[in-house]
């Protein structure tokens, strides 16, 4: 794989520049997220009182239980734990239609060419690029009028929507380097259109999927402006929450318990980047954004 | 090898019903995603386009006033703002990204021990929403409160750095946390792109004595030039798209000093009731969009993949 | 067969009852940006008291820019068809959305409860458009307020300053003593708070009325104008250096600690005190700002009622009956620190700063000197109000002359209409 670092693989003074750089590198990278977790573990006198990287004199997790189970968000102080619930409801279902709808559409795009199937793939991809500000109020119109305001389908429904783009994008590229002999073959044996799909295809695909479901999960996990008008209230996702704990206009700025939050937030990413990142470099390179 | 167009290579079980069915399958799988674009995308643009030629102040309004609202838009100090910083800080956004992403990418690429672990530290930023870091970003660079504060705590009491506070210099600011966000991504494609290199042409490089520097330089960096269009157009759209990091880290001040044209576009719509200015400049940020995304399609799609 | 008949009975009774009951929506959604836990606090006594009178309230809270992001979600609702039955709104908003015809005509609630005599005329005009009621006001916050940390105060005098020039001295008395003589944060909104109460005392209330209520261009060009300006610069050099980004409230928390001697600010500050328990007369000190006793610039939030279905109407005409309860407006408006929007209510559980936000209340009312803050959207829409923003904003941190100030001032207000 990486064969050309034998061959370009330096040594001695190299590697420590190499290793030295790196590490600098990822100092500047870890920084907010330890500033984030240091001062979650502090008291709020001690952040006042001390600076910012300062490790905490006592570290305690007090900060982590309210912002969990008695922080403030609107009128009710129940923490964040039970809108993660609602964000997992909304993200897991728009992950996995609009992957499959990906899926379905690279394949498709790639095996069952047609006239003006470039057309068809440009057309799709702009829609990556659309801002969401743009789209926010006619979608909400629309929505309304599909009976699917305020409700959590309606959120799912606009995440696959606007997702679609960015999972035929990975899917399209990825499908287009699987060799056609296959899929021939296969077709001289007799299998029918999803039979490919299902037999041939899909079986290979992991890598792709796990990428293509990890950019979404972080898209749609992190996203706050579709939530918090689509999704306000007691099926808020989580992004809506935390942003009414973090933003309250008024009240003592709970830097540590704000923090927490934070961290919970972004716990359930953090969790798929860490565990799949692996998958994630070697999907990319299977094609998702090779020209 | 041919492109094939395996629907025509079958024949048709049975005439009309079942046959046109299996035979258009592939469009009918298709048609729904192609049908939801049109209509959420192009649909929603072309509502826009009309709405910046419109009344509208609080909620849409379909009173036609020609080019009303782009003579306004044109006449407001803040929009030259807004686009002076996305030129600032798109070309420094991109450049440093790219160039830190492909760095550490060869960096990585040297056959590094605990290479998954440094690759998630520098990928995790992009996972991360912005009202969790902006806070954490925005207390770093607070004069008073953040590096300043630390370095003079260890003694290094002359150290300043206040571009947070400076009307000009705040957007560095904004550079510094965009890149820190998304660099790390580029870094993936870019390793990516590095393992997928052909050895053979190295070697042949090696063997005609070239040096490690002048292989990168010569070799390696040109195959990996889809891979820099890609990155390209994925930081492009989020140089153009930055909202929640220019609201979380600055809020566009001080004063107006960072806007940029997506919170200029949001306050304009959402909250000075203007919606026909803003989306007025929603056009122009989409043309602005389509100025860079169009290109790299055609190239894009005018390649025979086979 | 006994059984299939029982079994009946009971279908056609649960039919009838299921009848009885949908036909009412015994709840209430609310939109609002309320989310400290403070605030928190002083809506669950609405939100209890809905409660004993069976209905329920669905909580919508957006925080963020003071509201910013909740008008955001507002527009999605509404352009949906399902608003929530009461939005937290202020001043020229509510006019704003009156105007679209998107709210809902409580003037019945209003006429039952007698509002038209206890609620004042400055404040009607926001909560009624052409005569009905559609918004019920919650309280009355006003911006011309200094508030001073009482052991700086006393070392420098402990004398109110009753004009412009006592007030510089006694700034400058802070900053001989080595604190921050003025905290100020550094969003645009806070900026514009400090202006309201430059411009009263430089200019007097006619000034106030002809340049950011009428908007005439010759008053908002004038050298008045360019005074307040000046004015509003000399005041920058009371400021600290590291104010951008700052929250209001970690303004005033540098005047709780002694950091700084004084802020200029609304009196929801009030609150941040209270929460760090300390007592006015005590601690902290609450004046008028020099030169503008007599005159309140208020900012008040209501709760606009937006058209629901017929079924939320009962519910939503008893939420805004409630808003409007005496012991409801005594009880939140001590913890939110503003005074009721009802003049009727007696002040015995406010603290000292309270009755006096009161009685300055009714005395401006009665002398009509009760006018809308600009910088809280009560002298204009939002996109004139933002406009000015604009200038005020860049005047104070520097990147604009005083004189250049006011011509953009004009070219501001302009071109926004």
């Amino acid at each position: 794989m990486s064969a050309q670092a034998s061959a370009t693989h330096p040594r001695g003074l190299s590697r420590l520049l190499i290793y030295g750089s790196l590490g600098l590198f990822a100092l500047f990278y870890m920084l907010p997220l330890f500033v984030m977790i240091v001062t979650s573990l502090k008291s709020l006198d001690e952040i006042h009182s001390g600076t910012m990287l300062s490790l905490p004199v006592a570290p305690t997790f007090d900060a982590w239980e309210k912002a969990w189970s008695s922080a403030c968000s609107g009128l009710s102080c129940n923490g964040v734990k039970g809108y993660f619930v609602n964000s997992i409801r909304m993200v897991v279902p728009a992950v996995v239609i609009s992957a499959m709808l990906g899926a379905f559409n690279g394949y498709v795009l790639t095996k069952w060419r047609f006239t003006g199937h470039r057309w068809i793939f440009g057309l799709m991809l702009f829609g990556c690029f659309i801002p969401f500000q743009v789209v926010l109020v006619p979608t909400a119109r629309l929505l309304g009028s599909l009976g699917l305001a305020n409700t959590t389908t309606g959120l799912v429904l606009v995440h696959v929507v606007y997702g679609i783009g960015f999972t035929t994008l990975f899917f399209r590229n990825f499908y287009i380097a699987f060799p056609d002999e296959l899929v021939r073959a296969a077709m001289l044996d007799g299998a029918g259109f999803f039979q490919i799909f299902f037999r041939i295809l899909l079986p290979s695909s992991l890598p792709i999927i796990v990428v293509t479901v990890i950019y979404q999960f972080t898209n749609i996990w992190n996203d706050f402006l579709f939530g918090s008008s689509f999704a306000a209230g007691e099926a808020a996702p989580m992004t809506v929450a935390l942003n009414n704990l973090v933003n309250s206009s008024t009240g003592v700025k709970e830097y540590n318990v704000n923090m927490a939050a934070a961290i919970f937030a972004a716990l359930p990413t953090l969790f798929v980047y860490l565990v799949a990142g692996r998958y994630f470099v070697r999907g990319l390179m299977a094609g998702a954004v090779k020209g | 090898m041919t492109v094939t167009t395996l629907t025509t290579s079958r024949t048709p079980r049975a005439e009309g019903g079942i046959g046109w069915l299996e035979a258009n399958l592939p469009k009918i799988v298709l048609a729904p995603s192609f049908a939801l674009t049109l209509v959420f995308v192009y649909g929603f643009i072309l509502w826009t386009v009309y709405l910046s030629f419109s009344k509208s102040r609080l909620v849409p309004n379909y009173d036609f006033v020609g080019l009303e609202q782009y003579y306004r838009l044109w006449s407001i100090p803040n929009w030259y703002v807004a686009l002076t910083n996305l030129a600032i800080y798109g070309t420094l956004y991109i450049t440093f990204s790219l160039i830190l992403g492909l760095l550490i990418a060869i960096l990585l690429d040297q056959r590094i021990r605990a290479e998954g672990l440094l690759r998630a530290i520098y990928l995790y930023p992009m996972a991360v929403s912005f009202i969790v870091t902006g806070t954490a970003w925005q207390w770093f660079l607070n004069p008073g409160l953040g590096l300043d504060r630390v370095m003079h705590a260890w003694g290094w009491q002359s150290f300043t750095f206040a571009w947070l506070i400076d009307p000009r210099m705040a957007i560095y600011t904004i550079v510094i946390a965009g890149v820190w966000q998304t660099s790390g991504f580029v870094m993936a494609m870019f390793l990516a792109g590095l393992r997928g290199i052909d050895n053979e042409i190295i070697k042949a490089a090696q063997i005609d004595g070239a040096s490690t520097p002048k292989i990168y330089w010569r070799v390696i960096i040109p195959q990996l030039r889809p891979v820099f269009l890609s990155a390209l157009i994925v930081l492009a759209h989020m140089a153009i798209k930055s909202y929640d990091l220019v609201i979380a880290l600055t809020g566009g001040g001080p004063g107006n000093a960072t806007e940029m044209p997506s919170t200029f576009m949001y306050s304009y719509t959402f909250s000075r009731n203007q919606m026909g200015v803003g989306a007025a400049s929603a056009v122009i940020m989409l043309m602005t969009i389509s100025a860079l995304i169009v290109p790299y399609l055609y190239s894009e799609l005018r390649e025979k993949k086979t | 067969m006994k059984c299939f008949r029982e079994l009946m009975t009971a279908v056609m009774v649960a039919g009838a009852l299921s009848i009885g009951t949908a036909r009412a929506d015994e709840s209430v959604e609310v939109l609002h940006w309320w989310t400290s836990g403070g605030e928190a606090k002083a809506l669950n006594i609405l939100k209890e008291t809905l409660q004993k009178q069976g209905v329920t309230w669905k909580d919508m809270p957006v925080a963020g820019g003071g509201g910013t992001q909740a008008m955001t979600a507002l527009k999605a609702r509404v352009a949906a068809g399902n608003p929530p039955a009461a939005v937290q709104l202020l001043g020229y908003d509510v006019t704003d959305w009156a105007e679209e015809g998107a709210l809902a005509d409580i003037s019945a609630v209003a006429e039952k409860n007698g509002w038209d005599k206890v609620v004042p005329p400055a404040l009607q005009a926001f909560s009624k458009y052409k005569g009905k009621w559609i918004a019920a006001p919650v309280n009355v916050h006003s911006t011309n307020w200094v508030w001073l940390n009482k052991a700086l105060y006393d070392k420098a005098g402990g004398k109110a300053p009753e004009n412009w020039d006592e007030f510089i001295a006694l700034l400058d008395k802070f900053k001989a003593a080595g604190v921050t003589a003025l905290a100020q944060g550094g969003a645009p909104w806070q900026d514009a708070t400090v202006f309201d109460s430059v411009v009263i005392t430089t200019g007097g209330i006619d000034f106030y009325k002809k340049a950011l209520i009428d908007l005439d261009a010759t008053a908002l060009g004038s050298d008045t104008m360019t005074k307040v300006f000046e004015r509003m610069s000399k005041l920058r050099s009371y400021f600290d250096s590291n104010r951008a980004g700052r929250d209001w409230n970690l303004a005033t928390a540098m005047v709780i600690k002694g950091e700084a001697g004084a802020q200029i600010m609304g009196d929801w500050a009030k609150g941040e005190f209270a929460a760090a328990g300390k007592k006015p007369g005590e601690d902290f000190v609450c004046i008028r700002f020099p030169g503008t006793q007599g005159v309140v610039t208020f900012n008040a939030d209501q709760f606009a009622a937006f058209k629901v279905g017929k079924e939320q109407q009962e519910a939503q005409f008893k939420l805004v009956a409630d808003v409007e309860d005496p012991s409801f407006q005594s009880s939140f408006n001590v913890i939110k620190g503003s005074a009721p929007a009802r003049i009727d209510v007696p002040d015995t559980a406010f603290d000292s700063c309270g009755k006096k936000a009161i009685a300055d209340l009714k005395e401006a009312s009665t002398k009509g000197t009760l006018i809308g803050s600009f910088a809280h959207g009560h002298a204009s829409r939002a996109n004139i109000k933002l406009a000015m923003y604009d200038v005020i904003t860049r005047e104070l941190n520097g990147q604009l002359e005083p004189a250049a100030a006011a011509k953009a001032l004009v070219a501001a207000v302009k071109n926004a209409q």
